[in-house]
């Protein structure tokens, strides 16, 4: 049994639970605590969209109420999370990062987002993300970008920067997530936190507003590999609002994160991820990490799965099409924002969709509408969509061959450690790249997870490692992911995220 | 009151000389399933506007569909009774487009891959003729709202001040029944048109998949038409071979005769174009039920493009083949053959047979028969006054019958109290009036307007006396065995009883006084 550290913020989702369960604290003091925090810090960070500071409290409340009465609560009752703002809360604002959904409260509750509210887990407000979870950065938000908290001006990584970043300023001991190409795993890398991306059909997509259907995964994020399967076992299992959804029980991820054993697992490193175009301090963490793997007792093999070159190509046809397909509904006709056209006097339904479309979407969201709908126009259809979807059989067929002959595999999540704000705004190719290693996994549904790896050297910011494993096998996720947390704890002489500057002062200095 | 002006348009026999009518009719038919296609919002139709809406029907941010396994069911049980393949696997697809009534801006549809295709429909003509109409596919997807623009002077988007959307019909699943290009019907064109589309109606209605009510648009018909010149008979491989031309396609063509005109309409329009050198524009039509024309719609160009692909939000459909068989034995009996098995049991000849069928009388006469008339007075009843009545609104006559409230049983009836000796033919005649005017069940008419037999021999009996007596030429002759006359002198009985008797009896009394 560990005891709580005397700040609250900084202690595990674990930790926060058992002390929960024992009773030492509750939830209100707990979700109080973070409120707090966020006052403190946010004016910084701006992690947040949303705080729903009488909401959050609210469900402490209840859930304090319901322990009191012995009823039996879910593992993570009581303790407070953040949530992205691309899932819909009932009576609390949604808006996705976009211009065009603002003001918008939606009547229900993504599957999910109940999902905690009846295991008992406070929500603290909603993160922020780029804009419909078009970007790595958090740039694209509409409502400005959160800041790394290792280094406020850089970025926190995207589009679940508002998440990563929570979790990193200790606005939030757990967090939500979505990953359509690595927007869970490549914020979690940057930010030295954890973050899945469960099997597609894992967790239910109902209720998370589309970006990709096809590629949309909602996920997981924490600090450590054990608090990340916690929220995964109360996040995932089978809804009947979502086709795609699989209709089996969720992988034992809990259990292998406490058992955090790799001996005699078989472990692949993706020959095509990691070479030219990977800073050098990324690759040092990861072989670093690597080598761990094999003194814990995994065998580590390379495996080459050629069709990776292709799979950005891919997927920047894949993921535009779907969702330029997945924005015309935002039209101002039911609800959001509505723009009426400039020096029109009786503007038509056409005319007012238009002129709210282009004053509601940022350039990124246009950019990929007008992408989607090129390769999806007759005619272009076979060449660009039909191509791509080939490309997406091969790279799964690519993941099955792997894994006839290893358990899982691992790369560097990101290819670089977090980009100063700006740098990468006026490069769409250079901002894509950062998905590199990401993007396979959603093209072939499996499952993945980050972790940090360390600090590389030449800037003292976080680097991550990537953990995939075959479809509905989540729990080799954790097994590696426990297995090599506790490694590098050991080697670090602390969580890699204790050395991330502190925020406390700077927001006390402020408040003072 | 519509606005549009006419066309000019060909005398359709000078047309049938010069060109050979293509058709293609697409009927979309409304599934009376308890829920919507997508999500489990209710489907009755008639509430109050926004009612029956959710999440998912209105395309809210973050919905999600789901299959409705009962609609899945009815389009195969459709697919099976067109005698269509089955597909083993099938993909619903998204049909991209901007429209206010369209909540997603896209539709759920199928695309390449329906559930059903490559069947085909045998179709009686009026005169027992039977063609054979191809069909193409039958998929499945689900409805749009319902637009309402107020303020116009046509009801039309154009012109109108604003709109009202309900959106209770958003997402109601509906089926489309795609045929082949029609060819070979020659001048009979429009009556194929329509004879289909009233054997489509039959048929659902006998599998119970919808309420196939074209004025509440359960079943909806969109008809294409071109024109190909004639260079012979419709049949002769020479017209066959010749390249179809440019077709419309008129919307909106919500009743039986209207699918006739609708064609008959766009076949003259079409002629008159290209008799004159002009080329016909590939268009949507609008029909107009009041005047009995098409106005220009939409312009179809090539740049049209739906963007379809594949809808990634739900898994593929993959009917196993034991289903489709089980399926398949729920079908009922096809309505070609059911007729022939009813006009057997009800005695029919051929022509009263297509009579019944023509009047839309089948199922009416049914239920008649089996709520014990005999099926000569049932047929003789339906056949009668309402479907005349119907005919005169324009209306079929199971319509215009349910719109009234008259039942088969009524009919019934009417028919037992005749058997029973209390009416006449004349009197059920009144009495029928006074059930078609709302006045009640027949015995409440009959009741009410005091319309009974008189029962009393003693009254006939004075009668016959007085008019024999009267008459002494006529009874002479039928003492001289001519029967016949008595006819006349049953006649003035009948006038002395007010009509309130029996012909018959009074028959019967007049040859025993007088043989």
């Amino acid at each position: 049994m560990t005891d709580l550290p005397t700040d609250l913020t900084r202690a595990t989702a674990a930790d926060l639970a058992d002390a929960l369960a024992r009773k030492t604290i509750s939830s209100v003091e707990v979700t109080q605590a973070h409120l707090d925090r966020i006052a403190a810090v946010d004016g910084q960070v701006h992690s947040y969209l949303h705080v729903d500071t009488d909401g959050a409290l609210a469900q402490a409340r209840a859930v304090d109420e319901r322990r009191r009465a012995g009823e039996s609560l879910g593992a993570l009752a009581g303790v407070p999370i953040a949530v992205k703002d691309v899932m819909t809360t009932k009576g609390v604002p949604t808006t996705c990062g976009s211009r065009i959904l603002e003001g918008w409260i939606p009547p229900y509750d993504a599957t999910v987002v109940t999902k905690l509210r009846e295991s008992g887990l406070p929500i603290l407000g909603k993160t922020n993300m780029d804009e419909f979870a078009m970007g790595s950065s958090t740039e694209h938000s509409a409502y400005g970008p959160s800041h790394n908290p290792w280094d406020l001006d850089r970025i926190p990584g995207g589009s679940g920067g508002g998440s990563s970043s929570v979790l990193a300023s200790f606005q939030a001991p757990l967090a939500t997530g979505t990953d359509t190409g690595g927007s869970i795993r490549q914020p979690a890398a940057v930010t030295a936190t954890v973050g899945t991306k469960p099997t597609y059909g894992g967790v239910s997509r109902y209720g998370l507003v589309a970006l990709a259907s096809s590629l949309d995964q909602a996920g997981p994020c924490g600090r450590t590999v054990l608090d990340t399967a916690l929220l995964h076992a109360v996040m995932g299992g089978h809804d009947p609002m979502d086709s795609t959804s699989i209709d089996a029980p969720v992988p034992p991820v809990v259990e292998a994160a406490r058992a955090a054993d790799v001996r005699g697992m078989k472990i692949g490193v993706v020959k095509e991820l990691g070479g030219e175009g990977y800073q050098p301090g990324v690759r040092a963490r990861f072989d670093e990490s690597v080598a761990l793997l094999e003194e814990l007792g995994a065998e580590v093999v390379e495996v080459s799965c050629p069709n990776f070159e292709y799979a950005l190509a891919a997927y920047y046809l894949i993921l535009p099409s779907e969702a330029s397909s997945n924005l015309a509904k935002f039209d101002a006709m039911r609800y959001g924002l509505r723009v009426l056209p400039e020096g029109v006097d009786a503007p038509s339904a056409e005319q007012v969709m238009a002129a709210t479309r282009d004053a509601g979407f940022g350039d990124e969201v246009k950019r990929r509408i007008i992408l989607g709908t090129y390769a999806l126009s007759s005619g272009y259809y076979d060449a660009y969509y039909g191509s791509a979807q080939k490309v997406r059989a091969l790279i799964a067929q690519d993941f099955d061959a792997a894994y006839s002959k290893v358990d899982v595999l691992v790369s560097p999540t990101a290819p670089t450690t977090a980009f100063r704000l700006g740098d990468k705004l006026e490069d769409p190719m250079a901002m894509y790249l950062n998905d590199i290693a990401t993007i396979p996994a959603n093209l072939a549904g499996v499952p993945g997870m980050s972790i940090p790896s360390g600090l590389a050297d030449e800037d003292g910011l976080p680097a991550g490692i990537q953990i995939l494993a075959p479809a509905t096998k989540d729990e080799r996720l954790y097994s590696v992911g426990a297995a090599l947390e506790a490694a590098l704890v050991d080697r670090w002489g602390g969580p890699i995220l204790d050395r991330a500057p502190s925020l406390g002062g700077a927001a006390a200095a402020k408040g003072a | 009151m519509s606005t549009a002006t006419a066309d000019a348009v060909m005398d359709y026999d000078e047309a049938m000389g010069k060109f050979d009518p293509v058709m293609g009719l697409e009927v979309h038919v409304e599934l009376h399933t308890a829920t919507k296609m997508f999500c489990g919002c209710p489907t009755e139709f008639g509430a109050e506007p926004n009612s029956q809406v959710c999440p998912v029907c209105l395309g809210l941010p973050g919905a999600l569909p789901v299959v409705n396994e009962k609609a899945v069911e009815s389009a195969i049980r459709i697919g099976l009774a067109l005698n269509c393949e089955i597909a083993e696997w099938c993909r619903f697809a998204r049909k991209n487009y901007f429209y206010p009534d369209m909540p997603k801006n896209f539709q759920t549809s199928q695309y390449d891959e329906p559930i059903a295709f490559e069947g085909h429909l045998d179709v009686e003509l009026e005169d027992g003729t039977v063609y054979r109409v191809e069909i193409e596919r039958a998929h499945m997807e689900e409805d749009t709202g319902k637009s309402l623009h107020i303020g116009g002077a046509t009801g039309r988007i154009h012109g109108a001040d604003h709109s009202l959307v309900d959106y209770n019909r958003a997402g109601i699943p509906l089926i489309e029944i795609v045929t082949k290009p029609m060819v070979g019907a020659g001048e009979r064109a429009p009556e194929v048109a329509k004879a289909y589309v009233s054997a489509l109606r039959d048929l659902l209605r006998a599998l119970d998949v919808s309420d196939v009510k074209m004025e509440q648009g359960s079943m909806r018909c969109d008809a294409n038409v071109s024109l190909r010149p004639r260079v012979g008979a419709p049949l002769d491989e020479a017209q066959l071979a010749v390249p179809l031309g440019t077709r419309t396609e008129t919307k909106n063509v919500n009743s039986l005769r209207s699918v006739e005109r609708a064609v008959r309409y766009e076949i003259s329009r079409h002629a008159a174009i290209l008799d004159g050198g002009g080329s016909i524009l590939q268009e949507t039509r609008h029909w107009h039920e009041d005047t009995g024309i098409t106005t220009s719609g939409r312009v179809k160009s090539d740049a049209e493009d739906y963007r379809y692909f594949p809808e990634p939000d739900l898994v593929p459909v993959a009917p196993t083949r034991e289903t489709v068989e089980a399926l398949r034995g729920t079908l009922p009996e096809p309505p070609g053959l059911r007729r022939k098995r009813l006009q057997s049991d009800w005695g029919y000849s051929d022509l009263e047979m297509r009579d019944v069928v023509n009047a839309g009388a089948v199922e009416l006469i049914e239920e008649t028969v089996a709520a014990g008339a005999s099926a000569g007075a049932a047929k003789k009843w339906w056949l009668g006054e309402p479907s005349r009545r119907a005919n005169g609104e324009g209306q079929d006559i199971v319509t215009y019958a349910a719109g009234l409230g008259l039942t088969p049983a009524h009919i019934a009836e009417l028919d037992g109290l005749v058997t029973a000796g209390r009416l006449n033919d004349s009197m059920a005649r009144q009495v029928l009036d006074g059930v078609l005017a709302g006045e009640g069940t027949p015995t409440a008419v009959a009741d009410a307007r005091g319309l009974e037999l008189v029962q009393d021999d003693g009254a006939l009996e004075a009668a016959v006396d007085k008019v024999i007596e009267a008459n002494p030429d006529v009874a002479a002759k039928i003492r001289d065995g001519k029967v016949a006359a008595a006819g006349a002198l049953i006649g003035q009985v009948m006038k002395e009883m007010k009509g309130q008797a029996d012909a018959g009896k009074a028959r019967e009394l007049i040859l025993a006084k007088l043989q």
